[in-house]
């Protein structure tokens, strides 16, 4: 039964008509046409479709719209500035070759955002556990562990937080 | 998805009401676990009962020997609590052993508790800490709350609202995981307070249980030594393509020798 | 980071990343179009079953249906054509039974499509599909690989044998008589275990018909969008190939999953003209676990023997191969062509013989899988020569130089010839990286610890870069094997660059204008590569078998240096010179010994603004296509070494080190081919240590999900060390590159499997099957102490 529904998107405030019952991931695909956010696996597994709600990241395919009423969520596309200059993570994943085809890609960003905004200082270890939401079939991880650790170096340096 | 009723009750008094009236109404906590039963059509209730917007479900309060910790708080908040971490560590990293960090951001201790997965975590410590499930009608202490697979002792409009666990002198927990879930093959919970201790398994059977004999041998000595020789049959435990019911029962006292272990140490 | 000339050989940032990092690549799914249609498919719930009726009228009739289809309103479509005759050691044809593109009158696996449901939403068409009524006559299922070719029941009226080929390479008889005079054999039975590829990206299409140009557009998730179209124009739906355009957006990873013609985009082709709106279906993850084209499922035993001073002397193996319920698009040739013809490995074994037999099963077609009948190879190899080894109390890597080829090229008895390696080096290298010296205080800590360490070692070898197209043909292939480029210089000297090779993580956007900047002298951001669109592209094999620089990058070269040729002629016009006095070399046309020179841009405008410029005797602008057609296969080679530290008593295995060393020849880019590297070790240690596709005794799927299918995370590996040799370059490509994309998922199992039993050896273990998971370990364990 459709309702309106309060939140927001990366920044813009939006109230929304819909059923309740939607999946966070199809509103943000199909009615926000934000499509960077991504559907990997119908069980909750591959964490394609991470996204932050009030900052902490959650699988958009695993949270129903109704759940987010009242926050504030963001995706990869609100991460990215618009002066096409890149997020700290972005730019490391570029730097690192943290990615090759793409399709995990976003999600392992926000998660890894996550991480490193609750643990600023993980190591290579840890940052592989921290990861075990995010499956990437092209990397084998290495990579995405050194672009994580990079990406610690910069956001420190540049203050900490995102 | 079909076109159920959504309610955001901001009581607990009001959330148990609304079940009440609904007997096909599903408590929605995190929703880590309804939500793919969901989208898998293996769940199709009438309505949900967001909790979600209920202040009096959250919270984690340490008093005295007793940790409180509210039905609707993360495994992420019982993970990072200073007052979880400086009372029950063991349960803090049961917390942050849980799923993965997304799950954790969203899963609610109670919502793994009422639902009783055979593999999941929280059974495992609420049973072998001897903890009191609060719900909107009574306690109930962790021994005659779980019942079976997906089976508690809720009744139908009964709604949890917060666990009290003693504060022990020792405590760990030490899971195997499933290698593709990750949920618990199998895990062991031990706690140690004063002359007495507790050993609850989860994952490999259709409900956690707790392990006498280990119990009172670990209650004559608390040393990993004290599991020398204890061995459990396989008859009742679970198998599967992951593991046999033979290697669940043989695990157990393999895990319960590193808790014990851990908890020393 | 902005890099400068010349551009191979350096680590050079991908041209692709920004639109993945922030979000804005353009999936298969992330396309709508207007008027846009869903459609769902309708699954088989049986292993085997035939189908007695089909009643769709709920389904026509329920909310948001446009139409329901089955196998009769198809009547008269072709089946999905297999691109890969095998020919029976008797000289009959391999059984090529029809694969329908929806289920007639029998399903053969769980998840075989037997109706599409288009809607106008995809909630709307799943719930319609719901209501289709199927009344099933139950069969009892064959899903056994090793036992299938002597079951009662028929997968296919056409083999009731379930058998598909028995097929045969290499020297029997000289075989037989070298085990008679062998002073040790070693025998070794295994099953490779069946792996389900996952793509993150699942499977995706939306087909759409104009009815104003009478033409089709599919967008598909294809590692090969021409192939696709030829196939399905030309074999399946009757549509002229020029009315249909094929377009792979981007694509979330293939590993082979993508290389096949599948049914659901050819029925969405069909089904969109009829419907007269695009149509578009999403797989869901579930959907993909049942229908993808799965990979290995191999059941083998092997035999070598040796003579007494360790020189192996011939190698025999009978090898069973699950074809699936139907045969995928080159499915036959990868238990064959792609595995027997590498059973030399990097060995100087003199005589070889293999014998494959095929067959079918109520499962899900098996294809090539990343590495495709060369992972399955490497790992009989490298494992029989481990065991050899452990029998003749022989240091596994001392027994292996003493059997490594030294010479080349070297014409292997199975049909392949080596032009060139060096098998020592990569051994001696890895061997350092691993610090193998230190393993032995490494294995007493560890045995400190309670727990018991091992080290293992695999060489292998691989034949890339497929193939020459009339030696594949000789060998069954149905289709060329060469690959085509267009280079497109703009008038002001910027470059598009059109391939028949698909990237889809590969990186090709940026290693294949490495290539294309260097060889016309060029800045890397003046050139744009353009693939996976039939529509823009002249032709194209597509990308596998690691063959996309190999063959897809020395087509480039070709039609570069075609340009370089054309602007030759060119510049020597407006330089007034002779051409065999004009000089090209980073990116400027001059005269010899004077300083007369126009740049490329120059003389691209020349050819844009022929004002001055010799129209009588050479045509205007400045564009050349080229097809490559490689002379041989290439053969990568390398060295792994795994450390792995196992609890004997949970069964528990980490990796604590992984090394590769690997000779792929020539190398463009070192960063991303370690990436593919990575990648290939992670599917590799995933085959041996956490994957495997189970099917119970009644052809359900016990591993469809990623809840049941163990896929590696990242702490499930270990940090990799890999380092690519300054090699020995192909010989016979214009780059000396070999390919990289599969090596590590070829080496790394044996190398894994390997580990574990040295680990294990002392609790008298002889062999682990994979997956090694901790169950299968204790299970090992518990069977090695009765």
């Amino acid at each position: 039964m459709s309702q309106p529904i309060p939140l927001s998107v990366n920044g813009k405030a939006v109230t929304v008509e819909a059923d309740p019952d939607t999946l966070l991931v199809t509103f943000l695909r199909e009615h926000l046409r934000l499509t960077g956010t991504h559907v990997g696996c119908d069980t909750a597994s591959c964490g394609a479709c991470t996204v932050l709600i009030g900052g902490r990241a959650a699988k958009s395919c695993n949270v129903l719209l109704g759940q987010v009423s009242g926050e504030a969520i963001t995706t990869i596309e609100g991460i990215t500035p618009a002066d096409g200059s890149l997020h700290p993570m972005q730019a490391a994943f570029k730097a690192c070759h943290g990615l090759q085809c793409g399709f995990c890609t976003p999600g392992m960003i926000m998660s890894a955002i996550d991480l490193l905004t609750h643990h600023a200082h993980a190591t290579r270890e840890e940052v592989r556990a921290g990861l075990e939401g995010n499956l990437c079939r092209c990397t084998g991880y290495h990579n995405i562990v050194s672009a994580v650790m990079r990406a610690a170096q910069a956001m420190q340096a540049a203050g900490g937080g995102s | 998805m079909t076109q159920l009723a959504y309610h955001r009750p901001v009581s607990a008094a009001e959330a148990a009401r609304l079940a009440a009236g609904d007997p096909e109404a599903k408590l929605l906590a995190g929703g880590q676990s309804i939500v793919p039963s969901l989208k898998l059509g293996l769940l199709a209730p009438s309505a949900l009962i967001d909790l979600a917007g209920i202040p009096e479900l959250r919270g984690i309060r340490l008093q005295g020997r007793t940790l409180t910790v509210g039905a609707m708080t993360t495994h992420a908040a019982v993970a990072a609590s200073p007052e979880v971490r400086s009372s029950i560590p063991a349960l803090a990293r049961l917390a942050e052993g849980i799923g993965d960090r997304q799950v954790r951001n969203r899963g609610t201790a109670g919502g793994s508790l009422a639902n009783s997965d055979p593999a999941a975590d929280y059974p495992a410590a609420a049973l072998a800490l001897g903890a009191v499930l609060r719900t909107t009608r009574r306690p109930i202490p962790a021994d005659a709350f779980f019942k079976g697979l997906f089976e508690t002792a809720l009744e139908p409009g009964e709604l949890l609202t917060a666990m009290e666990f003693p504060v022990p002198d020792r405590a760990a927990y030490v899971k195997l995981p499933q290698p593709a879930s990750r949920f618990a093959l199998v895990g062991v919970f031990l706690a140690q307070t004063g002359g007495a201790v507790r050993v609850a398994v989860t994952g490999a059977a259709p409900c956690v249980f707790r392990v006498r004999e280990m119990e009172e041998a670990l209650a004559r000595r608390f040393a990993p030594e004290s599991l020398a020789g204890i061995g459990l049959a396989a008859d009742g435990l679970s198998s599967d393509i992951h593991g046999s019911a033979a290697y669940r029962a043989h695990l157990i006292p393999v895990l319960a020798r590193q808790a014990v272990a851990q908890a020393l140490g | 980071m902005s890099a400068q000339a010349p551009y191979i050989g350096r680590s050079v940032e991908r041209k692709e990343d920004y639109r993945f990092i922030t979000g804005s690549g353009t999936y298969t799914d992330d396309i709508v179009l207007p008027h846009q249609a869903y459609a769902c498919f309708l699954r088989s719930p049986h292993a085997h079953a035939a189908i007695r009726a089909i009643d769709t009228a709920a389904a026509s009739a329920a909310p948001g249906v446009l139409a329901v289809y089955t196998a009769r309103d198809l009547a008269g479509i072709g089946g999905l054509p297999c691109g890969w005759l095998i020919h029976s050691i008797d000289g009959s044809p391999m059984k090529e039974p029809k694969h329908p593109v929806l289920a007639e009158g029998k399903v053969r696996h769980v998840g075989d499509p037997l109706a599409l449901v288009v809607a106008e939403s995809a909630r709307e068409a799943k719930a319609a599909a719901a209501l289709i009524e199927v009344d099933y006559d139950v069969l009892p299922p064959v899903v056994d690989t090793a036992s299938a070719a002597s079951s009662a029941v028929a997968v296919h009226a056409e083999a009731p044998d379930n058998v598909c080929f028995t097929w045969g390479i290499g020297d029997g008889a000289a075989v037989d008589a070298a085990f008679s005079g062998a002073a040790h054999v070693t025998r070794f039975s295994f099953a490779n275990n069946r792996l389900i590829p996952n793509a993150i990206e699942p499977r995706a299409a939306n087909a759409q018909y104009s009815p104003a140009s009478d033409s089709y557009t599919l967008y598909v998730t294809s590692q090969n969008p021409h192939v696709a179209r030829l196939l399905m124009a030309a074999f399946v739906l009757g549509i002229p190939e020029h009315k249909l355009r094929v377009v792979a957006p981007d694509v979330g990873g293939g590993f082979g999953s993508k290389i096949y013609v599948y049914p659901e985009e050819t029925a969405l082709v069909w089904a969109s003209r009829r419907v007269g709106r695009p149509i578009k279906w999403t797989a869901e993850r579930s959907e993909s676990f049942l229908s993808d084209a799965h990979g290995r499922d191999h059941v083998t035993t092997a035999e070598l023997a040796l003579d007494a001073d360790g020189k192996f002397l011939a190698l025999r193996v009978d090898t069973t191969a699950n074809m699936g319920a139907y045969l995928s698009t080159f499915a036959p040739c990868i238990p064959t062509i792609l595995h027997a013809t590498l059973l030399a490995g990097q060995y100087a074994t003199p005589h070889i013989h293999c014998k494959v037999r095929a067959v079918f099963t109520n499962t899900a077609p098996v294809d090539a899988y990343r590495g495709a009948g060369r992972p399955e190879a490497t790992y009989l190899l490298e494992r029989i020569v481990e065991l050899a080894a452990r029998e003749l109390g022989l240091d596994p890597v001392e027994l292996r130089r003493r059997n490594f080829i030294r010479a080349f090229p070297y014409a292997t008895p199975v049909g392949l010839t080596y032009d060139t390696g060096d098998y020592e080096a990569t051994l001696e290298r890895a061997l350092e990286l691993a610090d193998v010296r230190g393993f032995a205080a490494r294995r007493r800590a560890s045995e400190q610890r309670g727990l018991r360490r091992g080290i293992g070692y695999a060489c292998y070898i691989e034949a890339c870069g497929i193939a020459p197209s009339n030696i594949a043909g000789r060998l069954g292939a149905r289709a060329g094997l060469f690959e085509a480029a267009e280079l497109r210089v703009h008038p002001t000297g910027k470059v598009t660059v059109f391939t028949g090779s698909h990237s889809h993580g590969q990186g090709h956007e940026t290693t294949f204008a490495q290539v294309v900047a260097d060889r016309l002298g060029i800045a890397l951001e003046d050139v744009e590569i353009e693939h996976g669109d039939t529509g823009k592209v002249l032709f194209g094999m597509g990308t596998y078998g690691s063959r996309s620089l190999a063959v897809g990058g020395s087509a480039i070269v070709k039609a570069a240096d075609k340009i370089v040729a054309k602007g030759r002629k060119i510049a020597a016009h407006l330089l007034e010179a002779g051409e065999e006095d004009v000089q090209f070399s980073q990116g400027a046309f001059r005269v010899a010994g004077t300083d007369r020179v126009k740049t490329f841009a120059e003389v691209a405008l020349a050819a844009y603004v022929p004002h001055h410029y010799p129209l009588e005797t050479l045509e205007p602008g400045l564009n050349e296509n080229a097809f490559y057609d490689p002379a041989n296969f290439t053969f990568p080679a390398g060295t792994y070494v795994c450390e792995v530290e196992v609890d004997p008593q949970t069964g528990r295995t980490r990796i604590e080190r992984f090394t590769a060393c690997d000779d792929f020849g020539n190398v463009v880019n070192p960063m991303i081919v370690e990436g593919q590297v990575h990648g290939g070790l992670a599917q590799g240690i995933g085959q041996a240590l956490l994957e495997s596709c189970h099917y119970n005794e009644d052809g359900q799927l016990l591993t469809g999900s990623f809840v049941d299918y163990a896929m590696p995370r990242a702490d499930d590996l270990p940090d990799f060390i890999v380092e690519t040799v300054r090699g020995t370059p192909c010989t016979h490509n214009p780059l000396g590159a070999k390919g990289c994309g599969e090596a590590g998922a070829i080496g790394s199992p044996p190398a894994v499997i390997n580990a574990i039993v040295d680990a294990l050896a002392p609790l008298g273990v002889r062999d682990v099957q994979m997956p090694a998971t901790p169950y299968r370990l204790w299970q090992t364990l518990q069977a090695a102490r009765r």
